[in-house]
C-alpha cells in the first residue's frame, strides 16, 4: 500500500532504537524569565510547542472575561530533549509559572524528576508562587537567577535568598540562560541536589532527617527588595 | 505533498479525529516513547498512519504531539487505539513510588554522567 502521506520528511533526529527510559525535568519561571532560552541552549532538537486543551479545572482563572460557558482553554508549552545515554533520554519543559496556569502543572507534570526556578531579579513575584507551589507537592527543585545584561542592580545570590525566603537546603546558583555550559551546569546542580536527598532518603537510620522530608512549612510573605 | 496541519483551534476537527471520544488512556506519560510494531494498512485512519511512520524509532509523546500539532489528550485517545490493536509498544517512564519519593541514586547517577558528558 502507498499512502500520498506516507514518508513525509520529518525535522526531528530521531532517538536511539535502545532509548527506553524517558524523563522529565520541568523548567518553571515567569513570562521572559527565559525558559525557552534555557530549554533551547541544552535541548539537541530545536524547542518544539504542544498544547493541551484543559477542561473543568483551569475553567475560568484564564480569562475573568470569558463566557461562563466556556469548557475548554488551551494552554502550551516548549520543550526540548537530551540524550543522556542510548537508552536514557530526558525532556526538558519549559512551563509558566504564573498562578493561573497551576492547573497544568498538576495534571501534566506529575513524575517530574524535579524542577528548575529561573528567576528573573527584576520580576521577583513571579516566582515566588512557582516555589510556594513546589514546596507544596514536595517536587525537588533548584532556584536558577538568570543574570540579564540590563539589570538595574545586581543582588546578591544571599540577598535572593533572603527575598525568597528559601530554605538552606535549597540550592541556589547563577546562570546565563544562553550560554549551553551554564544551562548544563543548572540542571547539574539540581540532578546533584536529588542524588543527595536520595541518598539520605535511602539511609534512614542517620540521625539527622533530611529538611526534605519534613512537612511543608506555610511560606511567609516575600521581603521587598530594596535597591 | 504538503498538508496544512490539522486545525487545532476547531473543537469539532478534534472530534472527528477521536470519534467522538474524550477519554483517554491515562497510562501514557508525557515522556512515554512509542515505537511501532506494525506497518500502517490500507483504510487505516489517516492521524494512524502517520504515528506508525513517525515511531519506527522511539518517540516520545509529547514529540508526536508537537509533530502532528495536536493536543496531547488527542494524542493519548490515538496511541491508546494503536496500544490495544498492538500496532505499538510503549515504553513507560519509571513510576514513582508514592508522590514525595525520589528516585533511586543508580539512575540519579547515570543521568548526571550523562549531563556531565555533555
Amino acid at each position: 500500500m502507498d499512502s500520498a502521506t506516507s514518508e513525509v520528511p520529518s525535522l526531528r533526529t530521531p532517538l536511539s532504537d535502545a532509548a527506553e527510559t524517558g524523563l522529565k525535568i520541568v523548567i518553571v519561571g515567569g513570562f521572559g524569565a527565559g525558559k525557552t532560552t534555557l530549554v533551547r541552549s541544552v535541548s539537541e532538537i530545536r524547542p518544539l510547542n504542544t498544547e493541551e486543551v484543559m477542561t473543568q479545572a483551569g475553567v475560568g482563572v484564564d480569562d475573568p472575561h470569558q463566557v461562563a460557558s466556556k469548557t475548554t482553554t488551551t494552554v502550551a508549552f516548549d520543550f526540548g530533549r537530551i540524550s543522556l545515554s542510548k537508552r536514557m533520554v530526558l525532556y526538558l519543559f519549559g512551563a509558566p509559572g504564573q498562578e493561573r496556569f497551576w492547573f497544568l502543572w498538576d495534571r501534566l507534570f506529575s513524575g517530574t524528576l524535579g524542577a528548575v526556578v529561573l528567576v528573573d531579579t527584576r520580576r521577583m513575584d513571579d516566582s515566588w508562587y512557582a516555589i510556594d507551589r513546589l514546596e507544596h507537592h514536595r517536587t525537588p527543585f533548584v532556584v536558577a537567577v538568570n543574570r540579564f545584561d540590563d539589570e538595574p542592580e545586581r543582588y546578591s545570590l544571599d540577598e535572593i535568598r533572603q527575598a525568597l525566603a528559601l530554605p538552606a537546603h535549597v540550592p541556589l546558583v547563577d546562570c546565563d540562560a544562553r550560554v549551553r555550559s551554564s544551562g548544563k551546569d543548572v540542571l547539574i546542580a539540581l540532578v546533584d541536589h536529588l542524588y543527595e536527598m536520595s541518598l539520605a532518603q535511602q539511609t534512614p537510620q542517620t540521625p539527622q532527617t533530611p529538611q526534605a522530608q519534613q512537612a511543608p512549612q506555610p511560606r511567609q510573605a516575600p521581603q521587598e527588595m530594596t535597591p | 505533498m504538503t498538508r496544512k496541519p490539522v486545525d487545532t483551534g476547531d473543537p469539532d476537527r478534534l472530534y472527528m479525529i477521536t470519534g467522538g471520544r474524550t477519554r483517554t488512556d491515562d497510562s501514557f506519560d508525557l515522556v512515554t516513547l512509542v515505537v511501532t510494531e506494525s506497518e500502517p494498512t490500507a483504510g487505516m485512519q489517516s492521524e494512524h498512519v502517520r504515528i506508525l511512520e513517525m515511531c519506527r524509532h522511539p518517540t516520545a509523546l509529547v514529540e508526536v504531539a508537537a509533530e502532528m500539532k495536536l493536543p496531547i489528550t488527542v494524542v493519548r485517545i490515538l496511541l491508546g487505539d494503536l496500544l490495544a490493536t498492538g500496532r505499538i509498544s510503549a515504553r513507560h517512564p519509571p513510576s514513582p513510588r508514592s508522590a514525595a519519593s525520589l528516585p533511586d541514586t543508580d539512575l540519579l547517577k547515570e543521568v548526571l554522567h550523562g549531563l556531565r558528558n555533555l
